[in-house]
């Protein structure tokens, strides 16, 4: 058994020492959300050609996506991402608090919340919309089959909560309590919820599960570009949620790789005029105001409300809603 | 039939004498479920990898992503078969040739893998490796990365594979018994000799079938692998992973093309299945 294992402990050591001794010219690990892999694909391509001209350095990016709370996670078990561009702030805080890799204002580091595109939540259904769905009440009567991913692990699935909670709180005569019971329908219209936000998408489309999927507007735009016009088509409610996803440099990772600096010009570089253009392409909502301008016509108007207003900001709506025992965990049981 | 065959028919067990219908539905009944869900899935994925035509196929193989992610499903079997095969080795040769104490305590360990979600492999190693388990702040502070990194992938295949080629080779030894191992040494063998010559040549077959087993689960495992990985595109994708990663980017083509080298190993894996199973069974009617 002693040969085993320092059989064992060699190869795990040749293994180890393989993977940390490949770096060069400069490697960025990019941990990402499930909808962005399209984004950041060409994102990535446009960033090292700029670094390329303005250093003169070659620039490699790699890129791991899932949904936003288990990248989380394993970033906070030791991915050692450079930088992470998650689905919500709350993820972020919870590599901050969890395990200390960033400093807990890291949200005041970068314009606009640390979010360089903004996104909100929309409906896609079966072309034609045979189910007549139009707005958020249209989710919750019965016999509608609604899909979307797990609040507890997808970043996108908050989100849809939190607009189907908003939209219910703002109906004439809204409160906390109507609002909790508007948001319990409709989970109880929802067959499967699905770990991320692409994992709904598929579900939606390519097995051709539910009626209306909730999901982002990118998400819903690029499903429909992917499997063609004539198959499923967008629907845009009244009343939608502001929703930022956020980046943030990983300060202990990247200063111990070294890269801090091009992992800051890489995510400066989102919020340039040559990001935001690529940023609008993708179906992310462009900050700046001359992109923003230019995709006018390709972005619906929606009465768009923010997190801060209505639910106090993500620490207070991941608390009440998403925590063990929270609000979620209260009105949605599987075996009803 | 022939007019040859007239004499009184020999009389048949009564189990065996159900009526012809029975028997043609249950063979019927057979291959409709085999075909439902084995053989339409499995050509499924061929045509599915085929739809745009022989030069896709190849075009999506020859993508660097596919590429990193067959080296790196050969790298993590190369590693964890051969110690597994030591590992199976040592295990079964102390079970079957020795007595000592918490024997039958050993054989419920090896089966452990079998009865554990491969989730809960791939989450023991982050409990103990990841930054915020028992010896991760340890493996920062001297720059070693085991999980999330190549060695994590070995590790979780290691777990879930190591019983393979212990349980193939234990009921064999056991059977074998000692006599031929104990009549080696008292002409003098070493035990080395004794294990070259006696055992290993005794037990060669149920070895590579072992062997094989063990390489078509190290290749095919998701489960204990996803945890661990970290899915790092071109990095830390296994081929199983890397076709999940594929099919939720809307590349269905390139999905189905990496999947159809997997099945091709389950077809390769069962034709060299056979294959042993074929010579075992020659030299055991040799041996008679």
């Amino acid at each position: 058994m002693n040969h085993v294992v320092k059989l064992l402990a060699g190869a795990l050591l040749l293994t180890g020492m393989a993977a940390s001794a490949t770096a060069k010219d400069v490697e960025l690990l990019n941990v990402s959300y499930d909808p962005t892999r399209e984004l950041y694909q060409d994102f990535n391509k446009a960033f090292a050609e700029y670094w390329k001209k303005k250093t003169g350095d070659k620039v490699a990016i790699k890129q791991s996506h899932g949904g936003a709370g288990k990248q989380a996670r394993a970033v906070i078990d030791g991915l050692e991402a450079d930088v992470v561009t998650l689905a919500l702030a709350y993820d972020i805080d919870a590599i901050a608090e969890k395990a200390k890799l960033i400093p807990a204002d890291w949200q005041k580091r970068l314009p606009g919340n640390s979010s360089p595109y903004t996104s909100t939540i929309v409906f896609l259904v079966r072309q034609g919309n045979p189910k007549g769905i139009k707005d958020w009440d249209d989710l919750v009567k019965p016999g509608i089959s609604v899909i979307t991913p797990n609040p507890k692990t997808s970043g996108g699935a908050r989100w849809n909560y939190l607009a189907a909670w908003g939209y219910a709180l703002k109906k004439p005569g809204g409160n906390e309590q109507t609002a909790k019971a508007f948001v319990a329908k409709l989970y109880k219209n929802v067959p499967v919820l699905d770990s991320g936000a692409r994992g709904s998408t598929t579900t939606f489309v390519q097995r051709g599960i539910g009626d209306v999927l909730v999901t982002w507007e990118n998400e819903a735009f690029l499903a429909a570009k992917e499997f063609g016009a004539g198959k499923v088509q967008i629907v845009v409610p009244s009343v939608s949620i502001l929703a930022e996803p956020p980046v943030a440099l990983i300060d202990k990772n990247a200063d111990k790789h070294g890269t801090r600096v091009a992992a800051q010009a890489y995510l400066e570089y989102l919020y340039t005029p040559e990001g935001q253009e690529i940023a609008a392409k993708n179906y992310y909502r462009p900050r700046l105001d001359t992109v923003a301008a230019k995709y006018d016509r390709q972005f619906p108007k929606v009465n768009l409300f923010t997190i801060d207003e209505v639910f106090g900001g993500w620490q207070k709506a991941q608390k009440t809603h998403f925590a063990d025992e929270g609000v979620f965990d209260r009105i949605y049981t599987p075996d009803r | 039939m022939s007019n040859a065959n007239v004499t009184a028919p020999i009389p048949r067990n009564i189990a065996t004498r159900e009526a012809t219908w029975v028997r043609w539905l249950l063979i019927a009944i057979t291959l409709v479920f085999l075909t439902a869900f084995l053989f339409v899935p499995l050509l499924s994925v061929f045509v599915e990898a085929l739809r745009n035509g022989v030069d896709a196929y190849w075009e999506a193989l020859k993508e660097p992503d596919a590429l990193s992610a067959i080296k790196l499903t050969v790298l993590v079997a190369v590693i964890a078969v051969p110690l597994n095969l030591v590992f199976g080795l040592a295990a079964a040769w102390a079970i079957a040739k020795f007595e000592f104490r918490g024997k039958s305590l050993l054989i419920t360990l090896i089966d452990l893998p079998f009865s554990v979600s491969p989730v809960i492999a791939g989450l023991v190693y982050v409990l103990l490796f990841g930054l915020q388990g028992w010896m991760g702040p340890w493996l920062a502070e001297h720059d070693i990365q085991l999980i999330f990194a190549v060695p994590g992938l070995v590790l979780a295949t290691l777990f879930v594979t190591f019983p393979f080629i212990a349980r193939e080779l234990i009921p064999l030894m056991q059977e074998q018994g000692k006599e031929e191992e104990e009549a080696a040494v008292s002409l003098g063998a070493s035990g080395w000799q004794t294990f070259w010559h006696v055992t290993l040549p005794n037990v060669k077959w149920g070895l590579l079938y072992g062997v094989i087993l063990c390489n078509a689960r190290a290749m095919g495992e998701f489960g204990a692998v996803s945890v661990v990985s970290g899915h790092i595109r071109g990095f830390t994708n296994t081929m199983p992973l890397h076709v999940e990663v594929l099919y939720n980017e809307y590349n269905f083509v390139a999905a189905f093309a990496v999947a159809s080298l997997l099945a091709l190993l389950a077809l390769v894996t069962l034709i060299a299945k056979t294959w042993v199973e074929w010579h075992t069974q020659r030299e055991r009617s040799a041996a008679h």
